[in-house]
Protein backbone atom coordinates (compact mmCIF):
# COMPACT_ATOMS: atom_id res chain seq x y z
CA UNK A 1 0.00 0.00 0.00
CA UNK A 2 1.51 3.26 -1.12
CA UNK A 3 1.07 6.21 1.26
CA UNK A 4 -1.35 7.70 -1.11
CA UNK A 5 -3.60 4.85 -0.43
CA UNK A 6 -4.43 4.48 3.24
CA UNK A 7 -7.79 4.39 2.45
CA UNK A 8 -9.13 2.16 0.45
CA UNK A 9 -10.27 3.21 -2.88
CA UNK A 10 -11.77 1.34 -5.49
CA UNK A 11 -12.54 1.55 -9.39
CA UNK A 12 -15.67 1.30 -10.64
CA UNK A 13 -15.64 1.24 -14.09
CA UNK A 14 -18.74 2.34 -15.93
CA UNK A 15 -20.56 5.55 -17.32
CA UNK A 16 -19.21 7.78 -15.71
CA UNK A 17 -16.46 5.64 -13.77
CA UNK A 18 -16.77 6.21 -10.11
CA UNK A 19 -13.80 6.12 -7.48
CA UNK A 20 -14.56 5.47 -4.12
CA UNK A 21 -12.68 8.07 -2.09
CA UNK A 22 -14.13 8.09 1.74
CA UNK A 23 -15.26 4.94 3.64
CA UNK A 24 -18.41 5.26 6.12
CA UNK A 25 -16.60 5.64 9.00
CA UNK A 26 -14.25 8.59 7.55
CA UNK A 27 -17.30 10.15 6.86
CA UNK A 28 -19.04 9.97 9.71
CA UNK A 29 -15.66 10.89 11.69
CA UNK A 30 -15.32 14.29 9.02
CA UNK A 31 -19.14 15.24 10.02
CA UNK A 32 -18.82 14.76 13.70
CA UNK A 33 -15.06 17.35 13.64
CA UNK A 34 -17.26 19.27 10.89
CA UNK A 35 -20.28 20.00 13.48
CA UNK A 36 -18.28 20.68 16.21
CA UNK A 37 -15.89 23.33 14.75
CA UNK A 38 -19.04 24.71 13.12
CA UNK A 39 -20.82 24.73 16.88
CA UNK A 40 -17.20 26.03 18.28
CA UNK A 41 -16.91 28.50 15.87
CA UNK A 42 -20.30 30.23 16.63
CA UNK A 43 -20.13 29.93 20.36
CA UNK A 44 -16.36 30.76 20.72
CA UNK A 45 -17.76 34.03 18.32
CA UNK A 46 -20.24 34.90 20.49
CA UNK A 47 -17.40 35.61 23.32
CA UNK A 48 -15.31 36.95 21.32
CA UNK A 49 -17.18 39.91 19.87
CA UNK A 50 -19.72 41.70 21.69
CA UNK A 51 -21.37 42.12 18.27
CA UNK A 52 -21.77 38.82 18.17
CA UNK A 53 -22.71 37.76 21.61
CA UNK A 54 -26.27 37.32 19.58
CA UNK A 55 -25.00 33.68 18.80
CA UNK A 56 -25.59 32.98 21.93
CA UNK A 57 -28.92 32.82 21.61
CA UNK A 58 -28.43 29.40 19.11
CA UNK A 59 -27.29 28.13 22.66
CA UNK A 60 -29.75 28.87 25.15
CA UNK A 61 -28.18 31.71 26.17
CA UNK A 62 -24.28 33.13 28.00
CA UNK A 63 -24.44 30.71 30.39
CA UNK A 64 -24.78 27.94 28.64
CA UNK A 65 -22.94 28.94 25.78
CA UNK A 66 -19.84 29.45 28.09
CA UNK A 67 -20.90 25.99 29.55
CA UNK A 68 -20.95 23.52 26.30
CA UNK A 69 -18.49 25.15 24.35
CA UNK A 70 -15.70 23.42 25.68
CA UNK A 71 -17.07 20.38 25.83
CA UNK A 72 -17.51 20.85 22.38
CA UNK A 73 -13.99 21.22 21.85
CA UNK A 74 -13.45 17.95 23.58
CA UNK A 75 -15.91 15.81 21.43
CA UNK A 76 -13.58 18.16 18.47
CA UNK A 77 -10.05 17.06 19.78
CA UNK A 78 -11.60 13.42 20.16
CA UNK A 79 -13.45 13.95 16.48
CA UNK A 80 -10.62 15.47 14.93
CA UNK A 81 -7.94 12.71 16.12
CA UNK A 82 -9.80 10.07 14.64
CA UNK A 83 -9.05 11.95 10.86
CA UNK A 84 -5.44 12.55 11.86
CA UNK A 85 -5.09 9.11 12.24
CA UNK A 86 -6.97 7.96 9.06
CA UNK A 87 -5.52 11.30 6.89
CA UNK A 88 -1.96 12.17 8.06
CA UNK A 89 0.08 9.37 5.78
CA UNK A 90 -1.46 10.69 2.83
CA UNK A 91 -1.37 14.44 3.57
CA UNK A 92 2.73 13.77 3.89
CA UNK A 93 4.45 16.39 2.19
CA UNK A 94 5.90 14.98 -1.47
CA UNK A 95 8.05 16.28 -4.43
CA UNK A 96 5.24 17.50 -6.58
CA UNK A 97 3.71 19.80 -3.68
CA UNK A 98 6.19 22.09 -4.09
CA UNK A 99 5.63 22.19 -7.88
CA UNK A 100 2.36 22.78 -7.46
CA UNK A 101 1.95 25.49 -4.59
CA UNK A 102 4.45 27.36 -7.15
CA UNK A 103 1.57 27.42 -9.70
CA UNK A 104 -1.38 27.89 -7.17
CA UNK A 105 -2.32 31.02 -9.15
CA UNK A 106 -2.92 28.17 -12.27
CA UNK A 107 -4.68 26.42 -9.63
CA UNK A 108 -7.42 29.19 -8.60
CA UNK A 109 -7.22 30.77 -12.61
CA UNK A 110 -9.13 27.20 -13.51
CA UNK A 111 -5.83 26.01 -14.97
CA UNK A 112 -4.88 23.02 -13.33
CA UNK A 113 -3.68 21.26 -16.75
CA UNK A 114 -0.63 23.66 -16.16
CA UNK A 115 0.02 22.02 -12.68
CA UNK A 116 1.55 18.33 -12.17
CA UNK A 117 -0.29 15.21 -11.16
CA UNK A 118 -1.12 14.86 -7.87
CA UNK A 119 -1.89 12.12 -5.11
CA UNK A 120 -5.05 12.06 -2.87
CA UNK A 121 -4.41 15.55 -1.95
CA UNK A 122 -2.87 18.46 -3.59
CA UNK A 123 -0.59 20.67 -1.43
CA UNK A 124 -3.74 23.31 -0.13
CA UNK A 125 -5.55 20.19 1.20
CA UNK A 126 -2.46 18.71 2.81
CA UNK A 127 -2.06 22.59 3.94
CA UNK A 128 -5.05 22.52 5.17
CA UNK A 129 -4.48 19.44 7.51
CA UNK A 130 -1.96 20.28 8.54
CA UNK A 131 -2.99 24.12 9.94
CA UNK A 132 -6.09 22.25 11.62
CA UNK A 133 -3.73 20.23 13.51
CA UNK A 134 -1.42 22.24 15.07
CA UNK A 135 -4.35 24.51 15.59
CA UNK A 136 -6.34 22.26 17.45
CA UNK A 137 -3.64 21.26 19.43
CA UNK A 138 -3.04 24.86 20.28
CA UNK A 139 -6.45 25.55 21.04
CA UNK A 140 -7.38 22.47 22.90
CA UNK A 141 -4.27 23.17 25.62
CA UNK A 142 -5.10 26.86 25.51
CA UNK A 143 -8.56 26.09 26.23
CA UNK A 144 -8.39 23.99 29.02
CA UNK A 145 -5.97 26.93 30.73
CA UNK A 146 -9.14 29.21 30.54
CA UNK A 147 -11.86 26.62 30.88
CA UNK A 148 -12.59 28.19 34.45
CA UNK A 149 -15.03 25.81 35.85
CA UNK A 150 -12.39 22.74 36.14
CA UNK A 151 -8.96 24.31 35.35
CA UNK A 152 -8.84 27.65 37.34
CA UNK A 153 -6.84 26.64 40.20
CA UNK A 154 -3.58 25.26 38.41
CA UNK A 155 -2.44 28.06 36.24
CA UNK A 156 -1.61 31.71 37.25
CA UNK A 157 -3.81 34.62 36.21
CA UNK A 158 -0.92 35.79 34.26
CA UNK A 159 -1.12 32.67 32.61
CA UNK A 160 -4.43 32.79 31.52
CA UNK A 161 -4.08 36.17 30.03
CA UNK A 162 -1.38 34.39 27.38
CA UNK A 163 -4.06 31.50 26.85
CA UNK A 164 -6.43 33.78 26.07
CA UNK A 165 -4.73 35.46 23.36
CA UNK A 166 -3.21 32.53 21.84
CA UNK A 167 -6.91 30.93 21.86
CA UNK A 168 -8.39 33.96 20.33
CA UNK A 169 -5.63 34.45 17.34
CA UNK A 170 -5.45 30.41 17.14
CA UNK A 171 -9.93 30.56 16.98
CA UNK A 172 -9.36 33.04 13.90
CA UNK A 173 -6.79 31.50 12.39
CA UNK A 174 -8.82 27.88 12.24
CA UNK A 175 -11.99 29.88 11.08
CA UNK A 176 -10.00 31.21 8.30
CA UNK A 177 -8.60 27.53 7.11
CA UNK A 178 -12.28 26.28 7.72
CA UNK A 179 -13.09 29.10 4.69
CA UNK A 180 -10.70 28.15 2.81
CA UNK A 181 -11.76 24.17 3.49
CA UNK A 182 -15.27 25.00 2.94
CA UNK A 183 -14.96 27.48 -0.01
CA UNK A 184 -12.83 25.10 -1.76
CA UNK A 185 -15.34 22.16 -1.58
CA UNK A 186 -17.98 24.34 -2.65
CA UNK A 187 -16.01 25.86 -6.03
CA UNK A 188 -14.65 22.47 -7.03
CA UNK A 189 -17.50 20.36 -8.38
CA UNK A 190 -17.89 16.72 -7.35
CA UNK A 191 -15.77 17.10 -4.34
CA UNK A 192 -18.57 17.47 -1.55
CA UNK A 193 -20.70 13.94 -3.00
CA UNK A 194 -16.96 12.77 -1.46
CA UNK A 195 -17.52 13.58 1.77
CA UNK A 196 -21.76 12.70 1.67
CA UNK A 197 -22.11 9.41 -0.74
CA UNK A 198 -18.55 8.37 -0.52
CA UNK A 199 -17.36 7.99 -4.17
CA UNK A 200 -16.46 10.63 -6.89
CA UNK A 201 -16.61 10.16 -10.57
CA UNK A 202 -13.51 9.16 -12.43
CA UNK A 203 -13.70 12.45 -14.78
CA UNK A 204 -13.11 14.60 -10.52
CA UNK A 205 -10.17 11.79 -9.91
CA UNK A 206 -8.71 12.51 -13.12
CA UNK A 207 -8.93 16.13 -13.17
CA UNK A 208 -7.57 17.09 -9.57
CA UNK A 209 -5.94 13.95 -8.34
CA UNK A 210 -4.56 11.97 -11.13
CA UNK A 211 -1.46 10.35 -9.64
CA UNK A 212 -4.31 8.83 -7.19
CA UNK A 213 -6.18 7.59 -9.85
CA UNK A 214 -3.66 6.19 -11.43
CA UNK A 215 -2.06 4.54 -8.61
CA UNK A 216 -5.78 2.77 -7.61
CA UNK A 217 -6.33 1.80 -11.18
CA UNK A 218 -2.69 -0.63 -11.34
CA UNK A 219 -3.16 -1.87 -8.16
CA UNK A 220 -4.07 -5.16 -8.21
CA UNK A 221 -7.70 -5.50 -6.58
CA UNK A 222 -7.86 -1.70 -6.96
CA UNK A 223 -10.90 -2.11 -9.55
CA UNK A 224 -13.67 -3.77 -8.94
CA UNK A 225 -15.24 -5.98 -11.99
CA UNK A 226 -12.51 -7.13 -13.40
CA UNK A 227 -13.74 -10.87 -14.10
CA UNK A 228 -12.53 -12.06 -17.16
CA UNK A 229 -15.78 -12.67 -18.21
CA UNK A 230 -17.22 -9.02 -18.22
CA UNK B 1 -11.18 63.19 62.58
CA UNK B 2 -13.50 62.98 59.82
CA UNK B 3 -17.60 63.00 60.41
CA UNK B 4 -18.86 59.56 60.60
CA UNK B 5 -21.59 58.47 58.09
CA UNK B 6 -25.13 59.55 59.92
CA UNK B 7 -27.61 56.64 60.70
CA UNK B 8 -29.97 56.39 57.87
CA UNK B 9 -33.49 58.09 57.92
CA UNK B 10 -36.76 56.11 58.63
CA UNK B 11 -38.31 57.45 55.80
CA UNK B 12 -37.95 56.21 52.51
CA UNK B 13 -35.34 57.61 50.49
CA UNK B 14 -35.39 57.39 46.55
CA UNK B 15 -32.24 55.75 45.18
CA UNK B 16 -30.14 58.63 44.03
CA UNK B 17 -29.01 56.74 40.88
CA UNK B 18 -29.82 54.25 38.43
CA UNK B 19 -29.51 53.41 34.91
CA UNK B 20 -29.19 56.17 33.46
CA UNK B 21 -26.37 56.74 35.29
CA UNK B 22 -24.49 54.46 33.43
CA UNK B 23 -21.24 55.80 31.99
CA UNK B 24 -19.58 52.35 31.04
CA UNK B 25 -21.48 48.97 30.18
CA UNK B 26 -19.74 45.97 28.86
CA UNK B 27 -19.58 44.63 25.69
CA UNK B 28 -22.08 47.34 25.01
CA UNK B 29 -22.55 51.14 24.96
CA UNK B 30 -24.59 53.41 26.72
CA UNK B 31 -25.58 57.14 26.15
CA UNK B 32 -23.72 59.28 28.13
CA UNK B 33 -25.50 60.27 31.36
CA UNK B 34 -27.22 63.62 30.84
CA UNK B 35 -25.59 64.73 34.11
CA UNK B 36 -22.64 63.13 35.76
CA UNK B 37 -22.88 62.43 39.43
CA UNK B 38 -20.36 63.48 41.99
CA UNK B 39 -17.41 60.61 42.08
CA UNK B 40 -17.27 59.20 45.26
CA UNK B 41 -14.36 57.26 46.84
CA UNK B 42 -13.59 54.66 50.08
CA UNK B 43 -10.06 55.63 51.60
CA UNK B 44 -8.50 53.32 53.69
CA UNK B 45 -5.82 54.24 55.88
CA UNK B 46 -3.89 51.54 56.93
CA UNK B 47 -1.78 53.27 58.96
CA UNK B 48 -4.98 53.27 61.55
CA UNK B 49 -6.23 50.12 61.21
CA UNK B 50 -5.80 47.42 64.17
CA UNK B 51 -7.08 44.38 62.17
CA UNK B 52 -10.45 43.77 63.80
CA UNK B 53 -12.10 42.27 60.68
CA UNK B 54 -15.20 44.32 61.57
CA UNK B 55 -15.16 45.61 58.45
CA UNK B 56 -15.38 41.90 56.62
CA UNK B 57 -18.16 41.18 59.43
CA UNK B 58 -20.09 44.02 58.34
CA UNK B 59 -19.82 43.01 54.51
CA UNK B 60 -20.90 39.49 55.08
CA UNK B 61 -23.69 40.69 57.06
CA UNK B 62 -24.70 43.20 54.75
CA UNK B 63 -24.21 41.50 51.53
CA UNK B 64 -26.02 38.21 53.31
CA UNK B 65 -23.12 35.88 52.18
CA UNK B 66 -22.72 32.81 53.94
CA UNK B 67 -18.87 32.12 53.74
CA UNK B 68 -17.64 28.48 54.72
CA UNK B 69 -16.72 27.89 58.20
CA UNK B 70 -12.71 27.85 57.53
CA UNK B 71 -10.03 26.31 59.36
CA UNK B 72 -7.07 27.79 61.12
CA UNK B 73 -4.33 27.62 58.34
CA UNK B 74 -1.82 29.36 60.65
CA UNK B 75 -1.76 32.62 59.00
CA UNK B 76 -4.08 35.78 60.06
CA UNK B 77 -5.84 36.04 57.67
CA UNK B 78 -9.23 34.50 57.29
CA UNK B 79 -10.61 33.15 55.12
CA UNK B 80 -7.25 32.68 53.41
CA UNK B 81 -8.17 34.45 50.51
CA UNK B 82 -11.08 36.36 48.74
CA UNK B 83 -14.07 34.21 47.66
CA UNK B 84 -17.23 34.58 46.19
CA UNK B 85 -18.81 35.32 49.85
CA UNK B 86 -15.88 37.46 50.75
CA UNK B 87 -15.78 40.67 49.31
CA UNK B 88 -13.30 42.27 51.37
CA UNK B 89 -10.29 40.71 53.59
CA UNK B 90 -7.87 41.78 56.14
CA UNK B 91 -4.24 40.71 54.78
CA UNK B 92 -1.59 40.59 56.95
CA UNK B 93 2.05 40.98 56.24
CA UNK B 94 5.14 41.45 58.42
CA UNK B 95 7.67 43.41 57.47
CA UNK B 96 11.41 44.54 59.52
CA UNK B 97 11.98 47.74 58.24
CA UNK B 98 15.66 47.92 57.16
CA UNK B 99 16.31 51.62 58.55
CA UNK B 100 14.48 51.56 61.94
CA UNK B 101 15.05 47.78 62.58
CA UNK B 102 11.71 47.60 63.84
CA UNK B 103 8.47 45.01 62.66
CA UNK B 104 5.96 46.30 61.35
CA UNK B 105 2.65 44.55 61.11
CA UNK B 106 1.28 45.69 57.69
CA UNK B 107 -2.36 45.27 57.39
CA UNK B 108 -4.52 45.88 54.24
CA UNK B 109 -8.32 45.37 53.63
CA UNK B 110 -8.43 43.97 50.24
CA UNK B 111 -11.45 44.17 47.65
CA UNK B 112 -12.30 45.88 44.56
CA UNK B 113 -10.45 48.98 44.03
CA UNK B 114 -13.13 50.66 41.85
CA UNK B 115 -10.91 51.58 39.15
CA UNK B 116 -11.89 54.40 36.81
CA UNK B 117 -10.51 52.53 33.98
CA UNK B 118 -11.79 48.85 35.10
CA UNK B 119 -10.26 45.79 33.23
CA UNK B 120 -12.59 43.12 34.03
CA UNK B 121 -15.68 45.23 32.25
CA UNK B 122 -13.14 45.42 29.71
CA UNK B 123 -12.69 41.89 29.17
CA UNK B 124 -16.54 40.65 30.05
CA UNK B 125 -17.90 39.43 26.77
CA UNK B 126 -21.54 39.28 28.61
CA UNK B 127 -23.64 42.82 27.64
CA UNK B 128 -24.49 44.43 30.79
CA UNK B 129 -22.86 42.44 33.52
CA UNK B 130 -20.32 44.90 34.24
CA UNK B 131 -21.36 48.63 34.75
CA UNK B 132 -19.98 51.16 35.67
CA UNK B 133 -21.98 54.24 37.34
CA UNK B 134 -21.23 58.04 37.12
CA UNK B 135 -20.07 57.77 40.38
CA UNK B 136 -17.83 55.48 39.87
CA UNK B 137 -18.51 52.58 41.26
CA UNK B 138 -18.18 49.56 39.24
CA UNK B 139 -20.66 46.92 39.40
CA UNK B 140 -21.25 43.45 38.85
CA UNK B 141 -25.21 42.45 37.12
CA UNK B 142 -25.46 38.98 38.37
CA UNK B 143 -28.56 38.41 36.02
CA UNK B 144 -26.43 38.94 32.93
CA UNK B 145 -23.32 37.69 33.59
CA UNK B 146 -22.20 34.15 31.90
CA UNK B 147 -19.57 32.74 34.58
CA UNK B 148 -16.82 32.57 31.73
CA UNK B 149 -13.74 34.28 34.10
CA UNK B 150 -12.62 37.04 31.80
CA UNK B 151 -12.95 39.55 34.29
CA UNK B 152 -10.43 37.86 36.79
CA UNK B 153 -8.27 38.03 33.18
CA UNK B 154 -9.19 41.65 33.03
CA UNK B 155 -9.10 42.58 36.63
CA UNK B 156 -5.02 44.44 37.75
CA UNK B 157 -5.82 43.77 41.42
CA UNK B 158 -7.05 39.56 41.24
CA UNK B 159 -10.61 40.70 42.73
CA UNK B 160 -13.50 38.37 41.36
CA UNK B 161 -13.96 35.07 41.99
CA UNK B 162 -16.80 32.78 40.42
CA UNK B 163 -19.42 31.35 42.42
CA UNK B 164 -19.45 27.64 42.01
CA UNK B 165 -23.25 27.78 43.19
CA UNK B 166 -24.56 29.91 40.33
CA UNK B 167 -21.59 30.34 38.15
CA UNK B 168 -22.03 34.17 38.25
CA UNK B 169 -18.83 36.66 39.40
CA UNK B 170 -18.60 38.30 42.91
CA UNK B 171 -16.65 41.27 44.48
CA UNK B 172 -17.28 44.33 46.35
CA UNK B 173 -19.99 46.36 45.02
CA UNK B 174 -18.89 49.59 47.02
CA UNK B 175 -22.10 48.92 48.37
CA UNK B 176 -23.84 50.49 45.91
CA UNK B 177 -27.31 49.75 47.14
CA UNK B 178 -26.55 51.97 50.32
CA UNK B 179 -24.90 54.68 48.61
CA UNK B 180 -27.52 55.05 46.37
CA UNK B 181 -29.70 56.18 49.50
CA UNK B 182 -27.14 58.36 51.02
CA UNK B 183 -25.63 55.69 53.22
CA UNK B 184 -21.87 54.70 52.96
CA UNK B 185 -20.51 51.31 52.56
CA UNK B 186 -21.08 48.50 55.64
CA UNK B 187 -17.02 48.36 56.13
CA UNK B 188 -16.81 52.00 56.79
CA UNK B 189 -19.92 52.39 58.93
CA UNK B 190 -18.32 49.37 60.91
CA UNK B 191 -14.78 50.28 60.88
CA UNK B 192 -14.45 51.68 64.89
CA UNK B 193 -10.86 53.17 64.63
CA UNK B 194 -12.13 54.93 61.13
CA UNK B 195 -9.72 53.73 59.19
CA UNK B 196 -12.04 53.15 56.65
CA UNK B 197 -13.77 56.58 55.69
CA UNK B 198 -16.48 57.74 52.88
CA UNK B 199 -17.40 60.75 50.90
CA UNK B 200 -16.73 62.04 47.87
CA UNK B 201 -13.37 61.72 46.17
CA UNK B 202 -12.05 65.42 46.28
CA UNK B 203 -13.25 65.14 50.44
CA UNK B 204 -11.53 61.71 50.62
CA UNK B 205 -8.20 63.40 48.83
CA UNK B 206 -8.21 65.91 50.61
CA UNK B 207 -8.55 63.97 54.08
CA UNK B 208 -5.83 61.86 52.98
CA UNK B 209 -3.33 64.97 52.90
CA UNK B 210 -4.24 65.41 56.69
CA UNK B 211 -3.24 62.40 57.06
CA UNK B 212 0.00 61.66 55.07
CA UNK B 213 1.09 65.07 57.12
CA UNK B 214 0.52 63.36 60.08
CA UNK B 215 1.96 60.13 59.28
CA UNK B 216 5.05 62.59 57.83
CA UNK B 217 5.64 64.22 61.22
CA UNK B 218 5.85 60.43 62.95
CA UNK B 219 8.98 59.93 60.84
CA UNK B 220 7.02 58.30 57.60
CA UNK B 221 8.85 59.79 54.88
CA UNK B 222 6.96 58.40 52.68
CA UNK B 223 3.67 58.28 53.13
CA UNK B 224 1.45 58.68 50.73
CA UNK B 225 -2.05 58.03 48.98
CA UNK B 226 -2.26 55.02 46.69
CA UNK B 227 -4.33 56.24 43.82
CA UNK B 228 -2.69 54.57 40.75
CA UNK B 229 -3.26 56.58 37.68
CA UNK B 230 -2.31 53.26 35.35
CA UNK B 231 -6.17 52.67 35.80
CA UNK B 232 -6.89 55.98 36.05
CA UNK B 233 -7.23 56.18 39.59
CA UNK B 234 -9.39 54.02 41.72
CA UNK B 235 -12.48 54.70 43.89
CA UNK B 236 -10.92 52.87 46.95
CA UNK B 237 -8.03 54.21 48.05
CA UNK B 238 -5.34 53.51 50.45
CA UNK B 239 -3.13 55.75 52.67
CA UNK B 240 0.18 53.91 52.86
CA UNK B 241 3.04 54.65 55.05
CA UNK B 242 5.72 52.96 52.87
CA UNK B 243 3.81 54.55 49.86
CA UNK B 244 7.03 53.98 47.73
CA UNK B 245 6.63 50.27 48.24
CA UNK B 246 3.27 49.12 48.20
CA UNK B 247 3.95 45.88 47.39
CA UNK B 248 5.08 45.68 51.08
CA UNK B 249 1.42 45.50 51.87
CA UNK B 250 0.22 41.70 50.28
CA UNK B 251 1.53 42.16 47.29
CA UNK B 252 -0.08 45.65 46.01
CA UNK B 253 0.72 46.34 42.40
CA UNK B 254 3.04 49.09 42.35
CA UNK B 255 1.70 50.34 38.87
CA UNK B 256 -1.09 48.62 38.31
CA UNK B 257 -2.42 48.63 34.71
CA UNK B 258 -5.09 46.63 32.33
CA UNK B 259 -2.38 43.80 30.90
CA UNK B 260 -1.30 44.54 27.46
CA UNK B 261 -2.07 40.69 26.79
CA UNK B 262 -5.65 41.70 27.91
CA UNK B 263 -5.59 45.29 26.21
CA UNK B 264 -4.03 43.06 22.74
CA UNK B 265 -7.16 40.50 22.67
CA UNK B 266 -9.73 43.00 23.57
CA UNK B 267 -8.52 45.65 21.27
CA UNK B 268 -6.33 44.44 17.93
CA UNK B 269 -7.36 41.20 17.81
CA UNK B 270 -10.79 41.49 18.20
CA UNK B 271 -10.97 44.05 15.24
CA UNK B 272 -8.28 42.31 13.44
CA UNK B 273 -9.46 39.15 13.72
CA UNK B 274 -13.13 39.63 12.42
CA UNK B 275 -11.70 41.63 9.59
CA UNK B 276 -9.30 39.21 8.25
CA UNK B 277 -12.28 36.51 8.45
CA UNK B 278 -14.48 38.79 6.44
CA UNK B 279 -12.17 39.33 3.68
CA UNK B 280 -11.16 35.67 3.91
CA UNK B 281 -15.22 35.29 3.24
CA UNK B 282 -15.49 37.86 0.52
CA UNK B 283 -12.22 36.73 -1.39
CA UNK B 284 -14.18 33.25 -1.73
CA UNK B 285 -16.92 34.64 -2.33
CA UNK B 286 -15.52 37.36 -5.25
CA UNK B 287 -13.33 34.26 -6.63
CA UNK B 288 -16.45 32.27 -7.12
CA UNK B 289 -18.07 35.41 -8.90
CA UNK B 290 -14.78 36.16 -11.20
CA UNK B 291 -13.92 32.60 -12.05
CA UNK B 292 -16.68 30.44 -11.74
CA UNK B 293 -16.95 26.57 -10.26
CA UNK B 294 -14.36 24.45 -11.54
CA UNK B 295 -16.09 21.93 -13.07
CA UNK B 296 -14.95 18.20 -14.19
CA UNK B 297 -15.15 18.49 -18.38
CA UNK B 298 -16.57 15.61 -20.03
CA UNK B 299 -13.03 14.83 -21.37
CA UNK B 300 -12.15 14.09 -17.90
CA UNK B 301 -14.66 11.70 -17.59
CA UNK B 302 -13.88 10.24 -21.23
CA UNK B 303 -10.09 10.13 -19.97
CA UNK B 304 -10.83 8.49 -16.76
CA UNK B 305 -12.87 5.97 -19.09
CA UNK B 306 -9.93 5.34 -21.17
CA UNK B 307 -7.58 4.94 -18.42
CA UNK B 308 -9.61 2.20 -16.94
CA UNK B 309 -10.11 0.49 -19.76
CA UNK B 310 -7.00 0.65 -21.17
CA UNK B 311 -5.45 -0.95 -17.47
CA UNK B 312 -8.17 -3.48 -17.88
CA UNK B 313 -6.97 -4.84 -21.20
CA UNK B 314 -3.21 -4.89 -19.85
CA UNK B 315 -3.92 -6.59 -16.81
CA UNK B 316 -6.35 -9.07 -18.70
Amino acid sequence: MTAHDVEPGKVHPGKPVTVDRYTVGARINHWITAASLILLALSGLALFHPSLFFLSGLFGGGQFTRFIHPWIGIVLFFSFFGLFIRFWKANLWKREDGTWLARIRDVLANHEENVPEVGKYNAGQKFVFWAMSVLIVILISSGLVIWDQYFSAYTTVGQQRVALLIHAIAAVAIIGVWIIHAYSALWVRGTIPAMIRGSVTGGWAWRHHRKWLRELVTKPGGRSGSKPAE
Amino acid sequence: MFPPIANPSVTDVTPRFSQKDLVRRSASTVPAPAERLTEVAKLIDVSKCIGCKACQTACIEWNDTHPEVGVNAGVYENPPDLTPDMFTLMRFSEWENPETNNLEWLIRKDGCMHCEDPGCLKACPAPGAIVQYSNGIVDFVHENCIGCGYCIKGCPFNIPRISRVDHTAYKCTLCSDRVAVGQGPACAKACPTQAIVFGTKEQMKQHAEGRITDLKSRGYANAGLYDPPGVGGTHVMYVLHHADQPELYSGLPKEPRISPLVEAWKGITKYAGLTVLGVAAGVGLLHHLVMGPNRVSDTDEENAERLVRSDRHDSA
